[in-house]
Formats: structure tokens, sequence, C-alpha cells
């Protein structure tokens, strides 16, 4: 399994750069997931990886050998393609053998190599067929078991699941964190998807406009984000960002002020300037609603999921905020609240977005996230 | 790594400098493309140049002693020749004619197809067929099987309503001609046209018809306007190939009565293989270039919006 | 087959009068090509009688006089050979072509492809005193290998066309997946993109059969007897020598026949052809 290290990675195409300098390590038999929206360089930076695309400057190495002008079937590496790419005139078993014909390696451990790699995704019974006779989520495993046949340093994902219906990509998912685990394989995936991000990885790099905004492990990024985008990208419902002015208070706290809802005092370790223009960043499950309280609201929304309910909370015109209360809760639409937030977990971002304070005591690592 | 680099990592080396190198797609399809765009480029430059030259020269195949330079006199001649206008009339009236029926019968055509009824599919086979019969085959058999005065079937059918047969080649050989290409172009125009129809989304007809529109209304309003595009293709592709018809005319009337059947295109013709005045015939050509050219312009724009799509 | 303009079903009165309408049309059309079959089995008397016979005594007559004369056989072989040599030369010129044009595109492929495209739209007539004169004293003037020559040219950018919007239609992650397999450039052609491209490459070469057979200018032009094809021969037909009726409608049949069952095989692809893709 491979060790990858990407220095000062840039990708232009003609002026315009969609990659703007990445530096990155992804460890062996770790599960790295490039997560952002579109357009933000994950599939760009995924191909360039693969070799699919030229890196226009800075270094990319596997195990310590740079591979820039490696081809691409020479890197070891394995792709599953967003639309799996399947080759539609051969059948499961010849997609599978492919690469290993290519590279000329003897019938009978072409076919044992098949057959092992079909075992392990239960395609047994498919080989003979065509991939125009199979469902999107059997092609799905052809995808991988092509990838898996060619026994690569490492598995490189493009947005496997997102052409499954949804509750076919729940059971992907959980095969693929277990096929990771069975194999022990270094794997990048890339996807748009922060549930997918969140459930499946190692560690995650946050991906938005052609630079790096955050990588850490999931709960990292829940906790402790980086920045204002980090924080509402990640967790879903989103955290709930409101406006807000700081206030000087004791040593170790801060008084915030809401900008006329109210005030809260937060622990904080740098203190924050008198008349600083803040955001205020609060999850959903750390602000509970009360007969009472310092900041009131009137609820507009109830979603009842069953498992949870959400209540969406006007506080003023154009500020509303999320709350998670308790699946037997009895608020209704048109309820004036009193809403109690737990400081603790309350996040402090400064004008230009970076987080001033977050609730862990670790430091957030912010663009530069070279774990050596 | 201060080390000198061993022979192997420098050949190594060196091997993936080249591999880069050789990786640049630029030089591959270089050499891809250039036998289709050399050919290409030679059958565009070398008569086109050589249309250009003769235009300007004086040279009638038929008598070597005249050469020279001629400067305009070729166009000279041509323009101000009093067959001309009358050339160019029945270069308009063949175009025109054969661009209003292939567009209207087309267009009905089309949405006949399109409907529903028994045996839909062989229907369409025979209405597309005269579109793959060569122009030779067409003009002999309209010409003979059906247009001749006496034993054509046209005539038959006339004087069995108690009219007087057409002797369509002299009385109205432009009609007849007319009728012959559009005959062939006709098929063409429907089977764009019924392509065009049957990607009309769906949901558009289904959004209209519960608007309420029906019938006539649908056609003018949803259907028309779907195919206002398509028809434009129908009639710059058209136009191009229309200014070229030749068998039809050749066979049929050799250009005549006189002159009323000669187009552009026959004229030119005319001019270089049977009276083999190169000179004149090329001016003619250079002016049947240039209108083809303006054609040309705004179909290649058309043409280029849908390769952006 | 969407049904744009009708309903959801069609009322019985509807769907007979469309029948009715339909069918009609379709016999208008057919109708000379009909005629054309029915005289070619008729006798000569029969074929020129007033009034026309629907009813009569079919012989084969007429076939046999066709094939007996040397000329027909002569000319259906220069049609073939014409037909099927500019098809197999335009579509090795076209393939690289339109491999490179749709696989590696780059800021001018679009201005190259148009650039094609419009020289299929200059008039023959423009160059055909110079091309006559080339012809003439390079010694190409009635040969089959100079008809060749012409007739691919003029078919080259559909070709070229043809192909290209074949290929673009194969998921470009096919082709990388293969490399990401270790498939070399000529390898990925082989092995990937013709199989699925191969159904549009033999529509293609369908569609420039059709048109390289029933090319009227160049092969009536530039041939004499040696290298005229049908279109030509059927053409020598056309001065008045006594009648021959029924004998012209046996040699039409025979030179429009296989071309029109090709031209249904290719209805779809025609479209595409001819109007360069700018109607879908």
């Amino acid at each position: 399994m491979a060790k990858l290290q990407l220095q000062g990675i840039r990708k232009s195409y003609g002026s315009v750069e969609v990659v703007k300098g990445i530096d990155l390590t992804v460890n062996e038999r770790e599960f790295v997931v490039f997560v952002g929206p579109s357009g933000c360089g994950k599939s760009t930076l995924l191909r360039m990886i693969a070799g699919l695309e030229e890196i226009t400057d800075g270094t990319l190495l596997i195990n310590g050998e740079r591979v820039n002008e490696t081809a691409p079937d020479k890197r070891g590496l394995a792709m599953v393609f967003q639309s799996y790419a399947l080759y539609p005139h051969m059948s499961v078993g010849d997609n599978m053998a492919f690469a290993l014909r290519l590279a000329g390696v003897p019938k009978a451990e072409r076919t044992r190599k098949v057959q092992d790699a079909a075992r392990i995704l239960q395609l047994e019974q498919y080989l003979d067929r065509k991939p125009g006779q199979l469902s999107g989520g059997q092609r799905q495993r052809v995808a991988i078991g092509r990838a898996i046949v060619r026994e690569p340093r490492a598995f490189l994902f493009d947005e496997p699941l997102s052409n499954l219906d949804a509750s076919l990509r729940v059971q992907m998912r959980i095969e693929i964190a277990r096929l990771h685990r069975a194999l022990g394989a270094t794997t990048i995936y890339v996807t748009h998807d922060q549930v997918e991000a969140m459930t499946m990885a190692d560690r995650i790099v946050v991906l938005n406009g052609g630079i790096v905004e955050q990588v850490g492990t999931p709960l990292e990024l829940y906790h402790a984000p980086a920045n204002l985008f980090v924080a509402t990208f990640i967790g879903a419902p989103k955290m709930n960002m409101l406006p807000a002015t700081g206030r000087l208070a004791r040593t170790g706290a801060a008084l915030v002020d809401l900008d006329g809802l109210g005030q809260i005092e937060v622990p904080v370790d740098t203190p924050v300037k008198e008349g600083q223009p803040l955001s205020v960043g609060i999850r959903p499950e750390h602000v509970s609603l009360a007969e009472t309280g310092p900041i009131t609201g009137s609820v507009e929304i109830v979603e009842h999921l069953g498992d949870e309910t959400l209540a969406y909370v006007m506080l003023a015109p154009g500020r509303m905020i999320t709350v998670r209360v308790a699946p037997d809760s009895d608020v209704e639409v048109g309820d004036r609240v009193g809403l109690a937030v737990r400081a603790e977990s309350v996040c402090l971002f400064g004008e230009d977005g970076r987080a001033l304070h977050v609730p862990s005591l670790r430091r957030p690592r912010a663009r530069q996230a070279a774990l050596a | 790594m201060n080390a000198p680099l061993s022979p192997a990592a420098s050949v190594a080396a060196a091997s993936a400098t080249a591999l880069a190198f050789r990786r640049k797609p630029l030089v591959r399809t270089g050499a891809l493309l250039a036998p289709a765009v050399a050919v290409l480029l030679l059958w565009m430059i070398v008569p086109l140049a050589m249309t250009l030259w003769f235009s300007v020269q004086r040279y009638n195949l038929l008598d070597p002693s005249i050469s020279g330079f001629a400067g305009f006199d070729n166009y000279e001649f041509l323009l101000t020749d009093p067959v001309l206008p009358t050339v160019v009339l029945n270069t308009i009236k063949l175009l025109g004619g054969v661009l209003l029926a292939s567009v209207v019968f087309g267009t009905l055509l089309a949405v006949l197809l399109d409907q529903d009824f028994f045996g839909r599919g062989i229907a369409r086979l025979l209405v597309i067929a005269p579109f793959f019969v060569m122009p030779t085959v067409s003009a002999l058999v309209w010409k003979n099987l059906l247009m001749h005065p006496v034993n054509g079937f046209f005539a038959w059918v006339a004087t069995s309503l108690g009219f007087r047969s057409i002797d369509w080649f002299t009385d109205l050989p432009m009609a007849a001609i007319v009728t012959i290409v559009s005959w062939q172009w006709i098929p063409f125009a429907t089977l764009i046209l019924l392509t065009a129809l049957q990607s009309l989304d769906r949901e558009q007809i289904e959004a209209a018809r519960m608007d309420g529109a029906r019938g006539f209304t649908l056609l003018r309003f949803i259907i028309l306007p779907h195919l206002a595009r398509p028809i434009s293709v129908v009639v710059m592709i058209e136009t191009i190939f229309l200014l070229a018809v030749f068998a039809e005319i050749l066979i049929t009337t050799g250009g005549g009565p006189g002159q009323a059947t000669t187009t552009l295109t026959y004229l030119i013709y005319l001019r270089a293989l049977l009276e083999w005045d190169v000179g004149g015939a090329s001016a003619g050509a250079v002016l049947a270039i240039v209108l083809a050219n303006v054609v040309a312009f705004f179909l290649v724009r058309t043409v280029a919006r849908n390769l952006d799509r | 087959m969407t049904n744009a303009t009708a309903g959801r079903r069609p009322s019985p009165l509807a769907y007979g009068l469309m029948t009715v309408l339909g069918w009609t049309a379709a016999l208008v059309m057919f109708f000379p090509i009909f005629w054309m079959l029915l005289s070619a089995f008729k006798r000569e008397i029969d074929a020129i009688a007033v009034p026309p016979l629907l009813v009569f005594e079919p012989t084969l007559e007429n076939f046999a006089a066709v094939q007996g004369r040397a000329n027909y056989f002569g000319a259906a072989w220069n049609s073939i050979v014409i037909s099927v040599g500019s098809t197999i030369l335009g579509t090795l010129l076209a393939l690289p072509a339109a491999y490179a044009m749709a696989f590696y595109p780059g800021p001018r492929t679009k201005d190259l492809l148009l650039w094609m495209l419009s020289t299929k739209m200059m008039p023959a007539v423009g160059v055909l005193v110079p091309l006559y004169l080339l012809f003439k004293n390079t010694g190409l003037l009635d040969t089959r290998t100079g008809l060749v020559i012409i007739t691919t040219l003029a078919n080259l950018p559909i070709i070229v066309w043809m192909l290209y919007s074949f290929f673009k239609e194969v998921p470009g992650e096919i082709i990388e997946a293969s490399r990401m397999d270790g498939a070399k450039p000529f390898q990925q052609f082989a092995l990937v993109l013709m199989p699925l491209a191969l159904p549009g490459i033999a529509s293609t070469a369908l569609l420039s059969i059709i048109l390289a057979w029933n090319e009227a200018f160049w092969t009536i032009n530039l041939t004499a007897a040696n290298a005229g094809p049908l279109t030509a021969f059927i053409a020598s037909f056309s001065s008045p020598e006594g009648l021959f009726w029924a004998k012209l409608s046996a040699a039409s049949t025979l030179a429009v026949a296989p071309i029109l069952v090709f031209g249904w095989m290719t209805q779809r692809q025609l479209v595409r052809g001819l109007t360069f893709g700018a109607v879908k």
C-alpha cells in the first residue's frame, strides 16, 4: 500500500487556475475524502493524482517517488469513475480482466484474480453478463472489482455513489467501508456529499475554490471548524450562524452581543476586542427551547423526522435558526419560545471567516495541513 | 539528495522527460489530422485558384490562338450577357419553387407521419424513398413514364378527365423541372422535420394541452415555432445542393427550350464543356462560388452554434 | 418514437382519418417509383400503352436484355468500385482525423471541423473547368481512379463529421478507464473505441456509399465510355432513340433498388450526417 504526498500542486487551464497550491499527505491504509462544493477542484485534483490530467506545478510523490511524468497505468493506482465507465461491449469478467490482459498476465492467473475479486464483491454469477444487463448497484461493484483486480497501491474513487438512488447509496457506503477495512487499502475518495465524507473518512480534506480549507478527522471538522466555510459545510442540518459583536467581559470569557437579540457569555482563551464584529456559530443540537430565556423567537416550521424533531425559530426578520428538539416534544408552529444556548459549544468567527474560538482545546489547522 | 544520479536514474529521468514530451497531445493530433486536412486543403486551393486565374484569362479550348490576360473582360461579358437575367431568374425560380414545396409539404408530411396510424412505419419508408433515387433515373422516369405528352401517365389522367394533355417540357419546362426536383427533396425535408418534431419535449405539449390548446392552435403556437430552426437548416442545406442541380436539366430539357431552363450552374456547364470557353465559364463559376459562400456563411454559423450545445 | 403531436389515444375517427391521409401521401410520393417498378416487368408495347396498364402479362425479358448488354455490367461495376472505393479511402482519411478531434480537442478543433464542412458547400460547377483540365492533362479523365478521388474529396467532410459525432458519443470516461488499465493509444482505439463506434462507422459507410452512388455531376462530366457508372449509363438513355421504356425501367430498378434499401436502413443517421448535426 502506498503513501501519497502532494507538494504545492497547482492546475491551470490556460490563464485560469483551478487548483491553487495544495499540500497534503495521505498515509498508508488511510481513507481520505476530498469534499467540497461543485467546482472546488476536488475531481481535478483526483485526476491529477491518477495521471489523467497534467500537473501544472508542484510535485506528486508516491512512496517517495516523483510520478508527475509517469503514465496513469504505471503509477500503481486504480480508479473507480463516477459513471463506472465499464466497457459495454465486454462481459463483466472481461471488464475486470482487461488491465491484466493488457499487462500480458497469462489467462489462468487472470481468471483466478477475477474470481477472487468477484467473490469479495458477490459478482460471481454475473461474470458472463454484459454491463447493460446489470443494475446500477451491480455495475458499481463491477467498477470496484475492476480496480481491485489490479491490486493497486491506492484506490481512487470519483463520486462513485452520485448516480445511485438514496437507499442504494447507504448500502454501497457500508460496502465500500467494509471493503476498505478488509483490503487495508490506501483510498482517496471524492464526493460533494458531506454525509459520505463524515461516515467514511479517516480524514477529510475540505476543498473550496481550489484551496484546502481544512484537513482533519470528521469529528475535528465537526467540532472545531477552522473557518466559516467548513463550519457551515459540514453537518446537517447546518450550523446556525448569527452576526454578533464582541464585548469585553471578565478574563476567560467574552460577552457576545447578538446584535439586538440578546447576549451570551462564551468561555474563551484569547480575549475578544470591544466592538469586534463576529459570527456566532452554534449547532442545532446545542440549542434548546425553554419557556423564557435571554433570546426569544417564534416557531415558524416544525419538522418531525421520527428520531428527532427540528424546529425553525425566527428570532428576527431574516434571522432564523434551527433547533434540534426531542422527538416527543410538543412544540408547535406559532409558539413563542425562549432559547438556551450551550455556551461551551459556541464557535466564534472573525470578520475574515476564520475561527477565533472553537469549543475543543485543540487549535484548528487551517490552510497548510501536512501531517508529517 | 546530493549524490550524483546513478546511470539508471539518469536514464529514467531522461526517458521520463521524453515520455512527458511524447505525451503532449498536440504532436500526435497533428499527424492524425494531416492527411484529411492536407487533402481537403489541396482540393480547395488548387482548383479554386485555377478558376480564379482562368476567369481573368482569354482561354478558349476550341481556338488555342486566343490567349492572354483578359482583366475583367470575362466578368463584363458575363454581367452584360443578355441571357444572364433569364438565367438568374431561372435559378431563383428553381430554388424558390423547390424550397417552397419542400418546406410546405415537408412540414405537412412530417406532422402527418408523426401521428399514430396504421402501418405508419412503412408509409414513412415510402415517403422518403424518392430521396434515394439517383437524379438521372428520376429525371428519366418523370420525363418518359409520367410526363410524356402521349404515353405518359399524366397525359392519360388529363385526357380521361377531359383536358388536353400538357406537353410539359415544351410548355412548362421550368415547372416540370421544379416538380421533379421537389419530388426528390420533399422527402429530405420531411425526414429532417420529422426528426426535429420527435425531439419536441412531450411535457411542453402536455402543458399546452392543459392550457386548452388543441389541433391548429397547437400547430401554430407550439409546433411551428419549434420547427422554425430546423426549417431554416433545411432551407440552407437545400439551397447549397439546389444550386448544383444539373442532371435533371441535362436529361430533360438540356437547358431549353431556348434558355427557359438554363440555371447558373447549367450555363457554366454549357460554356465550359460545350462551348469550351474556359475564361467565360470560370467567371460564371466565380459568381456561383460567391453565391454559395453567402449561404454557407449562415449555415456554418448555425452548425457552429449547435456544436457548442 | 414519441408522438409529439398526437393525443394520448386517438379516437377511432382520427385514427382512421390519419391512416387514410398518411397512406394517400405515401402512395402519391412513392407512385413514380412504383410505376417504374411495374414498367420493368412489362413488354415494351405494354409499357407505352394508353391507357396505362395496371394489369398485364409480366415478363422478365427486360432484365435479361439489360443483363445482356455489356455496358450495363460495366457501368454497374464502375458504380460499385467508385462508391466502395471512395468510401474506403474516405474512411481511412477520416478516422484518424475524427479520432483526434473527438478525443484530443484543442482550441482550433471547432474551427477546423467547420472549415471541413464548408468545403462541402463549394459548388461543384465552380471548379468544373480546372478539374476537367487537370484530369485531361494527367490522364485521369474517364478513369475509375479519377472518379474515386473526386468522390472521396466530395464526401470526406461528411464522413469526418459523422465519425466525429459518433466518437463523441462514446463516453470519455470509458477511454480514460482504459488508459488507467494500461491501454496505449492504439489499444484504446482498437480494443475499446472501435467496437463501440462500429455501428456508427457502419452507418457512415452506408451513407457515403449512397451519396457516391447517386452523385451525378462529376460522374457524368468526367467520364465517357470507360468509367461511366450507372448515373452516366442511365443518362445516356435520355436521347430518344425509339421506345424503350420497359428496358429503361428495368435498368433503373436495378440501379436504384440496393440504394433504396441502404437508404431505408440509415434514415436516422442520414439526418445527422446531412444536417451536420444542426438537427438532432
